[in-house]
């Protein structure tokens, strides 16, 4: 490596790591205001215009914070459990491109690299949860571990069926793929299953289990305060980013569909504005969700995964496979994905199997009981 | 022996956790310890008593008519209906009948306070589900009724306003206007709210079968109210021995079927329309006349025992009062629905995940006021 590159490398680093901490000061404010306006409140409002300045009043809080640790805490855990979940939700980045050359280092093996790297976090929660030397947040970690290893699978699975579809692990060719249509008109149901996995992986809501407030009160954070918990939650918010930078470029078309006018720099800057945009509509739809459903039970959450989600992306494979080697029209992968998606729906919604009623409860009228009683 | 040894050790032993007093979602300072062999609850024990300040005592150094404050702040969420008991008791010993009007001004509050009470539950009940939008849209509906409770009483809460004999002041010349816009808001309401939770597919799997308790079984352990009529039992005070002037309206009593979580809740649901339509006659029907019977200011009802019961927004609140003959209770007892029905907590955890602890134990909305006393 020449000193150019180094010096690109270092500068390119510093740039994202800019972009990225803005994405996440935003992504704060944004998911407030949205989750203000599903439940008729003002959200902040105080700091700056709107409360735009918020975040960095809550930046300022959390990093003059006094950092505890607990004296039972085992103290090298402790304290490497937020770098550990924080580094490979940044590490991610290297390789997700904006726009065709807006990417710090492009990777023949890009999407592999961001599963293997994506992985790495729950490593991170169960540290925290062990170190802390507190049973929720013990119960909290244990609870992340069997859940995000769980929806692992189904969440490689989506990502895999894409790669099939644009016979590449290279996000810049999988994009070009997309340049007519997006990949979710190809594959609904490996859009559903990336989504719904992701955000298990996320542990957002209706997943966010592992750190249900009314249950193991933060779960693995329960302990942390200041810049330390400020580390966790910037990576939850910079996942939740990815995710949506990721579906976006897997299934929505990236900045390819539609393509941007104009080339050089100002193509760049169009097509990363037009990923952005994508991106965004997908995080509104992840706070939408959050602010719409209850949480899940941890054996609800393993049942459907294992049950459901799990034989869905396999099924997924399997057609995306046998319609690419038979070289069938796309439109029938498309017809077999509705199907695998209506069976789904069918089999949360009516529940077959089980003898569940959805109204109990009726009305006696009071003339009835005074007349018994009399 | 060596080999038995390595088995004890390879065997787990049960984690005990402590949920309360200081926990989100024990509403209030309760306390329960239970043991989990990984999720599932192996045993369970709530402690009580955080919260205890002798009101009981308390209301034996007091006059009747300052007792009245101390049933206030036994359930905090719904004042109204504690005042009402107390009053109706000390009424019932001294044999004293309240002007219609102050009847039906009774009715249409405690019925209001029925319903915020039971916005309440909801709003924290979603919560405890882990949906975070439910309690802004319960307490928007609770609002709405505290602030005619501040028009009419003076107060949000704590209002001190049924006297003995009647109530503390007319209601405020744009009352009839206020109610109009109010039950329609709060209808309105109520269907917003039904329809945000009640029916989510997540929510139905949190709640369905989950705390499920006979109506045998809820009868032995005392269960009243809400919890007790999920469970099939159609026993409402208000039908079963009618006061006040219950008898008259012409309303219906929510029966789930199989005693689980979320017949609790949907049983909570469907009596606030219930009681909707009761303000609904109750305001139609309110006569003119004096809000108050003439009662001594300092009461001093004759020696002698009185057990009334009424029905809170959490089931059979019994009042037992004994008098010397002066103009302090002698003997105050109060039967407290959320002490009685914390009783059953242990009966609905059996077989239940560390998640569906903090499910039973809203589904059962207890006032921690009211338990400790």
């Amino acid at each position: 490596m020449t000193l150019s590159q180094a010096v690109f490398y270092a500068l390119g680093a510093a740039a994202l790591l800019g972009f990225l901490s803005l994405v996440v000061l935003v992504l704060t404010w944004a998911e407030r205001k949205a989750l203000a306006r599903i439940q008729m409140r003002m959200g902040p409002m105080r700091v700056g215009f709107h409360g735009a300045l918020q975040p960095i009043a809550d930046g300022i809080k959390l990093f003059t914070k006094e950092d505890i640790l607990p004296s039972w805490a085992d103290r090298r855990v402790y304290w490497l459990a937020p770098v550990a979940v924080f580094v490979p939700s940044l590490l991610l980045w290297v390789t997700l491109p904006l726009a065709r050359d807006l990417v710090l280092r492009n990777l023949d093996m890009g999407l592999f690299y961001i599963t293997a790297v994506s992985v790495l976090s729950v490593m991170g929660l169960i540290m925290a949860g062990w170190g802390s030397a507190n049973k929720y947040a013990m119960l909290g970690g244990l609870r992340a571990a069997g859940q995000l290893v769980s929806y692992e699978i189904p969440f490689i699975m989506a990502i895999l069926g894409v790669a099939m579809l644009a016979q590449s692990l290279d996000l810049r060719v999988v994009v070009d793929g997309q340049a007519s249509y997006g990949y979710a008109l190809v594959q609904p149901a490996g859009l559903f299953l990336f989504l719904t996995a992701g955000l298990a992986e996320l542990g957002r809501t209706p997943f966010d289990i592992h750190h249900a407030e009314s249950e193991v009160v933060g779960g693995p954070f329960v302990e942390y305060s200041g810049a330390h918990w400020a580390a966790f939650f910037l990576a939850e918010y910079l996942n939740t980013f990815t995710v949506a930078a990721l579906t976006a470029l897997l299934f929505l078309g990236g900045w390819g569909w539609p393509t941007m006018p104009l080339d050089g720099m100002a193509h760049s800057a169009l097509s990363a504005a037009w990923l952005l945009a994508k991106a965004a509509a997908v995080v509104w739809l992840i706070f939408w969700i959050r602010g719409t459903f209850p949480r899940l039970r941890i054996d609800q959450l393993m049942s459907f995964g294992w049950k459901l989600l799990v034989p869905l992306s396999f099924l997924n494979i399997v057609a995306t496979g046998v319609v690419l080697f038979y070289g069938l029209p796309l439109w029938t992968l498309t017809a077999v994905s509705l199907v695998l998606l209506a069976g789904t729906a069918y089999i949360v919604f009516k529940n077959p199997g089980t003898d569940m009623e959805r109204d109990t409860v009726r009305v006696v009228p009071a003339s009835e009981l005074r007349r018994d009683a009399a | 022996m060596q080999i038995q040894q390595q088995t004890q050790q390879a065997d787990s032993i049960d984690l005990m956790i402590n949920m309360g007093p200081q926990h989100p979602s024990t509403h209030g300072v309760f306390r329960l310890v239970i043991w989990v062999d990984g999720e599932k609850i192996v045993r369970s024990e709530p402690h009580i008593g955080y919260l205890h300040r002798g009101s009981e005592k308390l209301c034996e150094g007091e006059q009747y008519s300052q007792i009245i404050t101390l049933f206030d702040r036994l359930d905090y969420v719904a004042n109204l209906n504690c005042e009402l008991a107390i009053c109706m008791a000390v009424e019932k010993l001294m044999g004293v009948q309240p002007p219609e009007r102050a009847e039906y001004i009774r009715v249409i509050l405690c019925e209001l306070n029925r319903i915020a009470s039971h916005m309440l539950f909801y709003g924290v009940y979603g919560l405890d589900a882990g949906a975070m939008t439910p309690i802004l849209y319960g307490f928007r509906e609770r609002e709405r009724v505290q602030a005619l409770f501040e028009s009419v009483t003076g107060a949000r809460m704590m209002h001190n306003y049924i006297r003995v004999g009647g109530v503390n002041e007319d209601i405020p010349d744009d009352f009839g206007a206020r109610m109009n816009t109010l039950l329609d808001q709060l209808e309105r309401g109520v269907e917003e709210c039904d329809e945000l939770l009640s029916q989510n597919e997540m929510f139905l799997a949190r709640t369905k079968g989950i705390g499920a308790i006979s109506a045998e079984e809820a009868i032995d352990l005392g269960v009243t109210g809400p919890a007790l009529r999920a469970c099939g039992v159609a026993e409402d005070v208000r039908t079963s021995e009618p006061y006040s002037i219950y008898d008259r309206f012409d309303f219906g009593v929510p029966v789930g079927t199989y005693g689980d979580c979320w017949d609790r809740y949907y049983v909570r649901i469907e009596e606030m329309r219930q009681s909707l339509g009761i303000v609904r006659q109750a305001v139609a029907q309110l006569p003119e006349g004096e809000i108050a019977a003439s009662v001594r200011r300092i009461a001093r009802p004759p020696k002698g025992e009185v057990y009334l019961r009424t029905e809170s927004p959490r089931g059979d609140f019994g009042v037992f009062l004994v008098s010397d003959g002066s103009d302090k209770p002698y003997r105050v007892k109060v039967r407290a629905p959320s002490f009685c029905n914390l009783q059953a907590l242990q009966a609905m955890l059996r077989d239940a995940y560390v998640a569906d602890a903090v499910i039973i134990l809203g589904s059962i909305d207890i006032i921690l006021g009211e338990v400790d006393r």
